[in-house]
């Protein structure tokens, strides 16, 4: 039971930590809570499923399930980056200097604008994610894994090796970071701001594109409004783990994740949707900073 | 002695930005406070008027313990300050920002001013009236109905001091008050200070015009790297050899 | 080039979720509107607008006068309407003095809207109390929930508070919908009864329009009063500086306290009104997306200013109303005009004096 909570935790955890790494990216170099990243998730999700069934409907997941599977993350990932692209330069550039609530109001449009979007597009129903995949179940000392749990983790895992070595290596990442620093001071250094951001929300957005795609895949089916919930949910993580900082994104969705899975499990799952806000809310209380963040010092 | 400070000590995160810094004020003079930037001058003024809490030492003011109360308790206690970066409250007028600086010599409260009550009224009327003199005392009582963020750069500075007369302190802080002014304006602000003081009221500056310093102070304390390196009247500071190395060696002395 | 270049590209990223022939349609309808805008803005560019002498007072009074004869002119479904714009109005009111005035952007204003309207039904329902009765309860009730709740949030700041009222309005939301022994969870509670006034039910719409705009004009009253009032200044000074205000001497975190206690007050008020009227409540009316439309009224108006809460709210409720036809594209025109809102006109439509 308890082993089998964990596995269910981590599974959704790799999740939130996925999605959290869009918010901290995002606050790390804007201080901008981006409201709307719950629906680019969303935007993810369903970009999976249009997608698989466009290669579908021409026959190629009949005569390759894992090329179409392969072409169906990159379609999504693509599309879905281009999304957060475009909402950042439509919604939050022109507010870059205006006083700090004004884009946290704007993403909150946003965020009701691609919800309605996407249920007047696509219907206010489930979509259903094809049933395209073998499920194979992993059995060891009474605990059951379905193979596709065991890909979301690695998944998750991988990507956020992946962006770790991006970030620490690669001359954007230490650009990434020099900005998050220090705005004026990294534009000095010649550094393009408005690139960096773009590509902040690039990779965001494609994170949470991936994010979406293995939820609609996990649960077999998406709905308009799954956004919001996760949202807030994959924000929480970020501030667990203390916002602005990516190893305490993908360690605060790991242990959301397992919170959420033992509380349904041993406490209630009626209130399985209220775990993560009062995480947040004590969280925010007793250690604003995070579980990873600095401490400042001097008095508020 | 209106104020005293023993040993006062602020450390950010390992950093001292003041580190044992004591000196003792007289009621009614004008103290400067100089020093190199990142003397930690600020710092002292934010430790003295609660906006920051000191890592450690002790703060007297008129003999009671003033040390690490809330800005608005120490306010109370009759200290008052300006800020170098001007915080005038923008879209209210400049009547409103001094009415403002009345809030705790008033003291009608939600239900008496729902109703409306003569007690209310009389006490709005009379906010208004001492906020007018206070402008008027500053020189800018005909932008009264400006919005604050209007007001020249000048103005605005002016527009604090005001505001901070109007907590009716003992004592006044200034930090920087001279700075961005042209000579027209900085000689006018010297004025203003010396009535300041003839009113009965003490005040410590920081300040950078050497002009100020100078013209102005009754004693001058030198800080450098957050320690206290020199306490005297201004000639004596003019021919220290430890200020004179610090920090005047590097600008011209008025 | 540049700009069709642009809007081609939005239509290209549409068309996962429209189709290509839907993108297609985009790209002109996109296109068409562009064109409009600046024809439009040429014409008026050229048309000098006379300036309009306006005049507070005739203002009010032609506003009062002309809410007072409405119902007699109006169909029915229209003062229902009415009623509505009505309670939201109280609402905004309260929701005001918390962002609009203390710079508190508070996003679970939904919940003391909630609490007000639970209460009194309960009241009423449960113990069999009048709506009078009822409301004296529910006004300190939900006041305290607001002095409560305030403790937690008011240790942060900005955005921080944004994030952790929300989750506190969820979690009432939560609790609303499962804690079925007492508020019946998501099947609500029915049968809440009218007021009756001195012996009078308040049953017919054109009553209960008149209960609420006594309800309206008093809010309005006091809290126009309380705006200009010592309270009222040191709230303003909060929000434009707290580090500031302070130093003023105003006890900031007192201060907020009060501003949250008093908000939660006018959304207790509206509430009560909303479940009177309603006869039923359920969790569903209680919503973050009410709690941002409530923000998006405050906004839409001019923070801060009690005129401009009074418009937005009517905008907001009227508008999609008006123009039942485009229901549908509410929410969507709802979130595009707050975006809009924050680059091109932050301050509101009522400019703050």
């Amino acid at each position: 039971m308890f082993l089998q909570q964990i596995i269910n935790g981590l599974t959704v955890g790799g999740v939130y930590a996925l999605i959290a790494l869009g918010y901290t990216l995002v606050y790390g170099i804007l201080e901008l809570i981006n409201f709307a990243h719950g629906e680019i998730y969303m935007i993810g999700a369903y970009l999976g499923i249009i997608f698989i069934g466009i290669f579908t409907a021409v026959g190629l997941t009949q005569y390759s399930l894992f090329l179409s599977l392969f072409l169906t993350f990159i379609m999504s990932v693509l599309v879905c980056s281009a999304y957060g692209f475009t909402v950042e330069k439509l919604a939050y550039k022109p507010l870059r200097n205006a006083p700090r609530l004004n884009p946290l109001i704007s993403a909150i449009g946003v965020s009701i604008f691609l919800q309605n979007y996407v249920m007047l597009t696509q219907g206010a129903t489930d979509k259903v994610f094809p049933h395209v995949l073998p499920v194979t179940i992993i059995e060891f000392y009474n605990v059951t894994m379905t193979t596709l749990q065991l890909f979301i983790i690695i998944v998750s895992l991988l990507l956020m090796a992946g962006l770790h070595l991006f970030i620490m290596k690669t001359k954007t990442g230490k650009a990434m970071r020099a900005t998050a620093q220090d705005k004026v001071m990294a534009s000095l250094l010649g550094i393009n701001i408005d690139r960096i951001i773009s590509v902040t929300f690039v990779i965001g957005s494609g994170l949470a594109a991936v994010a979406g795609l293995m939820v609609a895949m996990y649960y077999g089916l998406v709905n308009y409004s799954i956004g919001y919930i996760a949202g807030i949910k994959a924000f929480t993580a970020a501030v667990l783990g203390g916002i602005g900082s990516i190893p305490g994104a993908m360690i605060g969705g790991l242990v959301l994740g397992l919170i959420e899975s033992l509380g349904a499990g041993y406490l209630s799952s009626e209130y399985k949707d209220a775990y993560a806000f009062i995480v947040l809310i004590v969280i925010l209380l007793i250690k604003p900073t995070g579980l990873l963040g600095k401490t400042e010092g001097g008095r508020s | 002695m209106i104020l005293e400070v023993r040993d006062l000590t602020k450390i950010f995160g390992g950093l001292k930005a003041i580190e044992e810094v004591s000196f003792k004020v007289k009621q009614g003079i004008i103290l400067s406070v100089i020093g190199p930037n990142g003397a930690g001058k600020t710092t002292l003024f934010n430790c003295l008027t609660g906006v920051l809490s000191s890592t450690r030492g002790r703060v007297l003011f008129e003999g009671a313990d003033a040390t690490n109360k809330r800005a608005h308790e120490i306010t109370a206690k009759g200290v008052a300050r300006t800020f170098q970066n001007i915080r005038v409250f923008g879209s209210m007028t400049v009547l409103e920002n001094v009415m403002i600086g009345q809030h705790l010599r008033s003291k009608e409260g939600l239900f008496t001013a729902i109703l409306g009550t003569d007690t209310f009224r009389k006490e709005e009327d009379e906010i208004r009236s001492k906020a007018l003199e206070y402008l008027e005392f500053a020189g800018i009582q005909d932008y009264a109905d400006t919005l604050a963020e209007n007001l020249p750069y000048g103005d605005q500075k002016r527009l604090e001091i005001a505001r901070a007369l109007a907590t009716e302190p003992k004592l006044l802080l200034l930090d920087e008050p001279a700075a961005g002014m042209n000579p027209q304006e900085t000689w006018e602000l010297m004025e203003l200070i010396k009535r300041i003081r003839e009113w009965g009221k003490t005040v410590i500056i920081i300040e950078h015009d050497m002009k100020v310093v100078m013209g102005i102070s009754d004693r001058i304390i030198v800080l450098d790297h957050g320690v206290k390196i020199a306490e005297g009247t201004p000639d004596e500071i003019r021919n220290n050899p430890y200020v004179i190395e610090a920090y005047l060696g590097k600008e011209e002395v008025g | 080039m540049k700009k069709i270049l642009f809007m081609l590209w939005l239509s290209l990223l549409s068309m996962p979720f429209m189709g290509i022939k839907g993108g297609a349609y985009l790209f002109l309808g996109i296109c068409a509107s562009y064109g409009l805008y600046i024809f439009l803005a040429n014409t008026f560019d050229r048309i000098k607008l006379p300036a309009v002498p306006f005049n507070a007072k005739i203002a009010t009074t032609a506003a009062i006068i002309s809410a007072l004869i409405l119902p007699f002119l109006m169909k029915d479904y229209y003062t229902d309407i009415a009623i509505l714009a009505g309670i939201y109005i109280i609402l905004a009111l309260g929701v005001n003095i918390v962002i609009g005035f203390s710079g508190l952007l508070h996003l679970g204003f939904a919940a003391f809207y909630g609490i007000g309207a639970y209460s009194n039904a309960l009241l009423t329902t449960s113990l069999g109390l009048d709506f009078w009765s009822a409301l004296v309860l529910t006004l300190p009730l939900t006041s305290l929930a607001g002095f409560l709740l305030a403790f937690p949030s008011l240790r942060l700041r900005g955005d921080y508070l944004a994030i952790v009222t929300l989750g506190f309005g969820e979690i009432i939301r939560l609790v609303l919908n499962n804690w079925d022994s007492v508020t019946r969870g998501p099947n609500g509670i029915s049968n809440i009864p009218s007021p009756v006034l001195l012996g009078f039910e308040i049953g017919r719409l054109t009553h209960y329009y008149y209960l609420v705009f006594g309800f309206v004009l008093i809010a309005a009253f006091v809290v126009k009063r309380v705006q200009r009032s010592r309270t009222g200044r040191a709230w303003l000074a909060i929000r434009e500086d707290e580090t500031a205000a302070e130093s003023m001497g105003i006890n900031t975190r007192k201060y907020k306290y009060m501003a949250l206690t008093f908000g939660a007050f006018w959304a207790g008020l509206a509430g009560a009104l909303f479940a009177s009227k309603m006869h039923f409540v359920s969790p569903e009316s209680f919503t973050f997306m009410e709690s941002v439309f409530v923000v998006c009224m405050i906004i839409l108006g001019g923070l801060g200013s009690v005129p401009g809460v009074i418009l937005g709210s009517l905008i907001l409720v009227l508008l999609p109303e008006l123009l039942r036809d485009f229901q549908l594209y509410r929410m969507l025109a709802l979130g595009v005009g707050l975006v809009l809102m924050m680059i091109f006109r932050p301050d509101g439509l009522i400019k703050k004096s």
